[in-house]
């Protein structure tokens, strides 16, 4: 069985099928087994009694949100503050002086968090700038999460987050500063909450928010959530939606090394990418 | 070598935990079940890192914090201190960071939890 659950072999190709046409994302082998699990809330709250009566539900039914749920179970939506810390502070001390020269004469920076979940990351960039608010005074700053789980974004939106999420990453100091308790959790305090604007978006599909110029993007463990040529269009995505002297953010374990043309690693910051210029793109 | 952390707790369970959880991730561990005993400990030594719950018998973690902050630990770093307990409102956080805490861990935690703690005070 390749779930070793309870679904049949075509359920489980189904489901994945279903994932991939939707969110461009395939399931590793190491996640396969996760997906009954996954997927038990969804089958209890639809009234469905195996994933075999799901995927028959899913063919059968034209319920939008049963197709809704279904894929959003199934993604990763791991994330959390200041996720290898050590990026954002090398963000902080070098990369926004670059952008700050880079774009003297507008004044203006944008920030793309592609695949941000449920939003920790986009705010504890929203949270670096708040703390430096003579420093950017008379700047606009601006920071877009998108995700493809409407779910994920509904939580980044609302900004709550439970005891378990709030302790990770997020130094004491500021979550104090930042965050009031509340019967359902910590609440991101208005003034972070402005800061930041989130909207669902298939990354691969959907017009790149911020019109093709963000100025630092991060797109962090999701691509390698993607199969080849999925990965090579998204880099083509992150290249369309990036200004001309711009810094790509990946996760740890990855690299645009033998993956793309689109983006060289930073001469300049070490850790980050750039768009290939395009004598290096001809000539790769 | 290895980084040395006192847990302090009156729960032998919670002690044995962090125990596992703090020699996984290859600290010298020591234990004291109250604050006074905490206390003494650090009047002889210096460890690292201090884990240190709120409520225990004989001294509590914050009766502990306030001595221990007159201790001199002469040309060495002052430990660093986390709290890590079960009392989780924004209140009582407030009170350990006025009253010098590093950094705070509300129970449960995971092995994660704690890691990414001990890394932002800068002893993992």
């Amino acid at each position: 069985m390749m779930g070793g659950g309870g679904g049949s072999d075509s359920a489980y190709r189904v489901l994945m099928a279903v994932l991939e046409s939707r969110t461009g994302q395939t399931l590793s082998p190491s996640r396969i087994w996760r997906i009954e699990m996954s997927l038990k809330p969804v089958m209890q709250r639809h009234g469905i009694a195996d994933l075999d009566a799901l995927v028959a539900a899913l063919v059968t039914s034209t319920s939008r949100q049963l197709l809704d749920d279904t894929v959003d179970a199934m993604l990763n939506n791991e994330t959390f503050f200041y996720r290898e810390h050590s990026v954002f502070d090398d963000i902080a001390a070098t990369a926004l002086d670059h952008l700050r020269t880079i774009n003297a004469a507008s004044r203006r920076i944008t920030i793309w968090h592609c695949g941000v979940s449920t939003g920790q990351e986009a705010y504890s960039m929203a949270m670096l700038f708040a703390e430096q608010e003579a420093r950017w005074a008379g700047w606009t700053i601006q920071i877009v999460g998108t995700d493809v789980s409407y779910h994920a974004i509904s939580r980044a939106r609302a900004g709550i987050y439970s005891q378990f999420e709030i302790q990770r990453g997020l130094p004491v100091q500021r979550m104090v500063r930042w965050f009031d308790q509340t019967g359902a959790g910590w609440l991101a305090k208005a003034d972070l909450r402005r800061r930041v604007d989130f909207s669902v978006q298939n990354m691969l599909v959907d017009r790149p928010p911020l019109g093709g110029a963000a100025d630092l993007i991060f797109c962090r463990n999701l691509l390698l959530y993607f199969a080849k040529p999925m990965r090579e269009k998204a880099f083509a995505r992150l290249r369309a939606a990036a200004a001309p002297q711009s810094f790509l953010v990946l996760g740890a374990g990855e690299t645009v090394l033998g993956q793309t043309d689109q983006f060289v690693a930073s001469p300049r910051l070490r850790g980050l990418y750039e768009p290939a210029d395009q004598k290096v793109r001809r000539a790769a | 070598m290895s980084k040395s952390c006192l847990v302090v707790d009156d729960s032998k369970v919670i002690r044995k935990v962090a125990r596992h959880i703090l020699e996984s991730m290859e600290f010298a561990v020591e234990e004291a079940a109250d604050g006074q005993e905490a206390l003494s400990f650090c009047r002889a030594n210096r460890p690292d890192v201090i884990l240190l719950d709120w409520n225990m018998p004989v001294m509590s973690g914050m009766e502990f914090l306030g001595a221990f902050n007159d201790l001199d630990f002469g040309l060495e770093e002052r430990p660093r201190v986390v709290f890590c307990t079960t009392e989780n409102s924004i209140d009582h956080i407030r009170a350990a960071i006025e009253a010098g805490a590093d950094e705070y861990v509300m129970k449960p935690f995971d092995r994660e939890t704690l890691e990414g703690k001990l890394q932002l005070v800068g002893v993992a």
